[in-house]
């Protein structure tokens, strides 16, 4: 193993069906064995640019400029780079710990016994006990992520590549994945690239710091330099731990009166007949507040905001609306029980923003998409107003599937909200979000809280909770373990 | 950005195209085929459950036979190239079979058949994506799936039954895996997810040499 | 030690075929008796076997009813009966075996025989493996997509619009499949995926006891198979 050098002039990439370059022109020397960090807000280029080192573009899109590893064409150079990209979900090859691990070295032709203990030296470098025959499926999100680490790291590459190796994984789990890389490359005989957001997490192990701007050209330093230059550009940068909390700045009215709207009685769901996901939880939802859910992995919370949401509906226990929700419907009695509601009868009452705005698109343009909702309930709207307060007047004839990831979030928001609903439930909206997304979420819930909106948000971003929560509960195993107000925080 | 895609005819690829398959195109396809191998889980059972129900007029269970028949139309659309409606329709009988399908070998055998039928229909309009092609290979799927059913369960049946069934049948194939499959891929090619495949890229673009060099 | 698919699924073919073109009871009787006996003998339990099995018990049972209700002569006779008896036990004779070969089988050791033995194509039978391996986050996928069309009102009741919602959670479904596609598909590239071949692909054993199931599974098969040549 030798470390590859790589060079880069000029560097542009257009995808398929856009006019912008991004990046639109980047230049940078990377030295053998360094150790580069590529911060940019999202959809600036970065996972572009490690593509590119990988001669794995996208071939559909126009390229200009000059790559070079080691003096040489990205394709002379395949066998000798690792690239691990964002979504674990879309990784693996095949069903077992030890089989997906011997992968990569067993397509570069390399004899079984080298491949078994490369196989076993990467699991090891990971920091995972497991057994060789154990399935992938049946992994955690933080070991699943470290087996792909690991396949990588199999291959032995001279350049190291990795896309946000830790945006799906709480703290402990990504300090977990920083060591191992860092036993990975500490001999300095492999070039490591990492594109994150995660600052803090990878400072003591990185040489240089590149920051790919909003125009698509490239700044590079040492982590000082590039950090002060940055600083005027803080829409990307995580707000620092100490900035005070946004509503303290906001000056938001701080308690409006309780106007209960949804009443959760001991609601108990179970998806398999194993473990319930919810156990007896009752909860309720006030107009004007915010209720935030918060817990570990698998602790209930998306379940109990689809329970809130009326998507799922309870074995036992039920969620039932208040006469301020159900309102005159002039057609047909409706129930309390939300979860017997009609879908038409939901949309216009409790709008459900889901992790991934994908799901709930169904149309084919923007303009259309946040008709839908109005036209379902036969009930009109001013598009135009809706579209320019959320942004997306610029993109009203495209299709929602085009869009970008901050679009689409911006997008599913506006289609929740074209139906006025009273209750607006946010599931993990700043999820893998970058710093500018996770401010204009924030000043929005803030706002619709301010309009007297019922907003239900579940999170584990913390500090997103602490900002906007009025009430935070806490769910561990299904069941309810702590109710916090927001003055006690 | 350019919201309007053209039209189909001129992005076709040549049928004797000289590239070996991407990997994109591999696991696109299988994915498609898997993706339906997910909602059919959902859709046997009911078939099972329904089968009571239609025991009141049997011959009328064709109705529902479409669904089965798309991702082998559907792959044939998208990928425009020799094997993909073959690869997709066997991919997703030897996935329900792996998954538990009651149907096990049986299932393979149909899915063989339901992705050569089209395979056929593809290859004699010269890998064209439109409306006419789909319906065709709809309608050869359901063809296909018509003849082993009458053979393999419903051998004994009055010939006025096994006409129903192949009218029930071929019509469900029409609209569903034709008509449907048409639909599916006209509302993908919109949404631009279709892109990365070769068959999407502009024909002066198409080089023999291998895409992504 | 596992069997190798193929030798398992020849038998299990032929046994398939020989009672397809054949309506003849002790044949699908033999056929149904050997399979049985072979359950145990792969090591398959009977939970797993009656869970994945019984909807099969169920198409049979329906056969009956069904053929005993196609004859035009009114009321159900004996020979009713009889006739639907009989395109039922068929059913289960052509059926069975090659789904009990598919329960002692694993999805990898499938690809790797078949491109082992029988030239598949390496990318090809990998490429589906991979595929496979969403099939859990396609299955939340669906759900979550069931459950955001509920939420926006796109979950009609009328016929008409079912037919139209189904279209649309289907557009949705796929075009997070095939994002998460390509995106699994440069992720296999970027492990050497394009470089594969059938020289340095997985090895797929073949012992002398896959030799000995497959050769008289074949054996029986053929066997059970001239029974309706010699009874007549």
């Amino acid at each position: 193993m030798t470390a590859a050098a790589v060079t880069a002039r000029g560097f542009g990439y257009r995808a398929a069906g856009r006019d912008r370059w991004v990046p639109r022109d980047v230049s940078f020397q990377i030295a053998p064995g360094e150790r580069i960090l590529i911060l940019g807000a999202s959809g600036s280029g970065k996972s572009t640019i490690l593509r590119c080192l990988a001669h794995l573009l996208d071939p559909s899109g126009t390229r200009r400029g000059e790559v070079l590893i080691d003096d040489q064409h990205p394709s002379q150079s395949r066998h000798r780079i690792g690239l691990l990209m964002q979504d674990p979900d879309a990784f693996f090859a095949l069903d077992r710990v030890g089989d997906d691990i011997a992968f990569g070295p067993q397509n570069q032709g390399l004899p079984r016994d080298v491949v078994r203990s490369r196989t076993e030296k990467a699991l090891n470098i990971v920091g995972l006990d497991l057994p060789l025959a154990h399935k992938v499926d049946e992994l955690s999100g933080g070991e699943r992520q470290r087996v792909a680490l690991a396949g990588v790291l199999a291959m032995q590459p001279d350049l190291l590549l990795l896309d946000e190796p830790t945006s799906q994984l709480d703290p402990s789990g990504a300090l977990l994945i920083k060591d191992a890389v860092s036993s990975a490359v500490a001999s300095r005989d492999t070039t490591l690239v990492v594109v994150e957001h995660r600052v803090d997490l990878w400072l003591d192990l990185i040489d240089r710091v590149f920051i790919v701007d909003d125009a698509g050209d490239l700044i590079t330093g040492s982590l000082n330099e590039v950090i002060d230059t940055a600083a005027a550009q803080s829409t990307w940068l995580h707000p620092p731990a100490t900035s005070p909390r946004p509503n303290a700045i906001e000056g938001e009215p701080r308690r409006t009166a309780q106007a209960p709207v949804l009443h959760a009685k001991s609601v108990t769901f179970s998806y398999t007949s194993a473990s319930p996901a919810l156990a007896d939880v009752t909860c309720d939802v006030d107009a004007g507040h915010v209720m935030a859910i918060c817990g570990p992995n698998g602790s209930g919370k998306s379940t109990l905001a689809r329970a809130l949401g009326g998507l799922i509906v309870p074995d036992d226990g039920s969620v039932r609306a208040t006469a301020n929700l159900v309102r005159d419907t002039n057609s047909h009695l409706l129930s309390t029980d939300i979860g017997r509601w009609s879908s038409r009868d939901l949309a216009g009452r409790i709008g459900s923003v889901f992790q991934n705005p994908e799901h709930s698109f169904v149309e084919q343009s923007v303009r259309a998409e946040v008709e839908f909702g109005p036209q379902v309930m036969a009930a009109s709207i001013a598009t135009d107003e809706l579209l320019e307060r959320m942004a997306l007047t610029h993109l009203a004839a495209f299709n929602p599937f085009t869009l970008s990831g901050g679009e689409q979030r911006r997008l599913s928001v506006a289609a929740a909200l074209a139906t006025s609903p009273d209750v607006l439930i946010l599931d993990e909206p700043t999820f893998g979000q970058d710093p500018a997304t996770w401010k204009e979420l924030l000043h929005l819930v803030l706002d619709q809280r301010a309009q007297g909106r019922a907003i239900v948000v579940v999170s584990h971003d913390e500090r997103f909770v602490d900002a906007v929560a009025t009430t935070t509960w806490r769910l561990e195993q299904g069941r309810v373990v702590g109710r916090q107000l927001q003055d006690e925080q | 950005m350019d919201t309007t895609v053209p039209d189909i005819h001129e992005r076709s690829v040549s049928p004797h195209a000289e590239y070996r398959w991407t990997t994109t195109e591999i696991v696109v396809t299988a994915t498609i085929a898997v993706t339906f191998g997910v909602v059919f889980w959902s859709w046997n059972l009911l078939w099972t459950a329904t089968g009571g129900a239609f025991s009141a007029l049997p011959p009328l269970q064709g109705l529902m036979y479409g669904v089965w028949l798309v991702p082998g139309v559907l792959a044939g659309l998208v990928l425009r190239r020799p094997g993909a409606a073959f690869f997709a329709a066997t991919l997703a009988a030897v996935v329900s079979a792996l998954l538990g399908s009651q149907w096990g070998l049986v299932a393979v055998v149909y899915g063989v058949a339901q992705g050569a039928a089209p395979e056929l229909v593809f290859a004699l309009r010269q890998y064209r994506a439109t409306l006419t092609t789909a319906l065709a290979a709809g309608l050869a799927a359901g063809v296909a799936s018509l003849g082993l059913d009458l053979a393999l369960y419903y051998p004994t049946w009055a010939p006025n039954w096994k006409w129903l069934y192949a009218l029930t049948l071929l019509s469900s194939a029409l609209v569903v895996a034709g008509c449907g499959s048409w639909a599916l891929f006209r509302a993908l090619r919109k949404t631009g997810v279709l892109s990365p495949l070769p068959a999407e890229a502009p024909p002066a673009a198409k080089a023999p040499a291998l895409p992504g060099a | 030690m596992k069997r190798n698919p193929l030798a398992l699924l020849a038998p299990a073919l032929m046994l398939g075929i020989v009672n397809a073109i054949t309506l003849n009871m002790p044949t699908h009787l033999l056929t149904l008796a050997v399979t049985m006996a072979c359950v145990p003998l792969l090591r398959i339990k009977a939970g797993q076997f009656l869970r994945t099995s019984w909807p099969l018990g169920v198409a049979a049972a329906t056969l009956v009813l069904v053929n005993s209700l196609a004859d035009p002569s009114p009321g159900i006779g004996w020979a009713d009966l009889n006739t639907g008896l009989i395109t039922a036990v068929r059913l289960l004779a052509i059926a069975l075996p090659g789904l009990v070969a598919f329960m002692a089988i694993e999805p990898v050791s499938l690809v790797d025989a078949l491109v082992q033995y029988l030239h598949l194509p390496p990318r090809f039978g990998y490429g589906g493996l991979a595929a496979m391996r969403l099939l859990p986050t396609l299955a939340d996928d669906l759900h979550l997509r069931r459950m955001a069309l509920r939420a926006r009102g796109a979950t009609p009741t009328g016929i008409v619009g079912r037919i139209g919602s189904t279209h649309t959670l289907l557009v949705g479904l796929l075009v997070t499949a095939i994002r998460r596609a390509t995106r699994l598909a440069t992720a296999l590239d970027a492990r050497g995926f394009d470089t594969l071949r059938r020289a340095t692909a997985r090895p797929s054993r073949w012992t002398g006891i896959d030799t000995t199931w497959c050769a008289s599974g074949v054996i029986i098969a053929l066997a059970i198979g001239s029974i309706p040549l010699i009874t007549s």
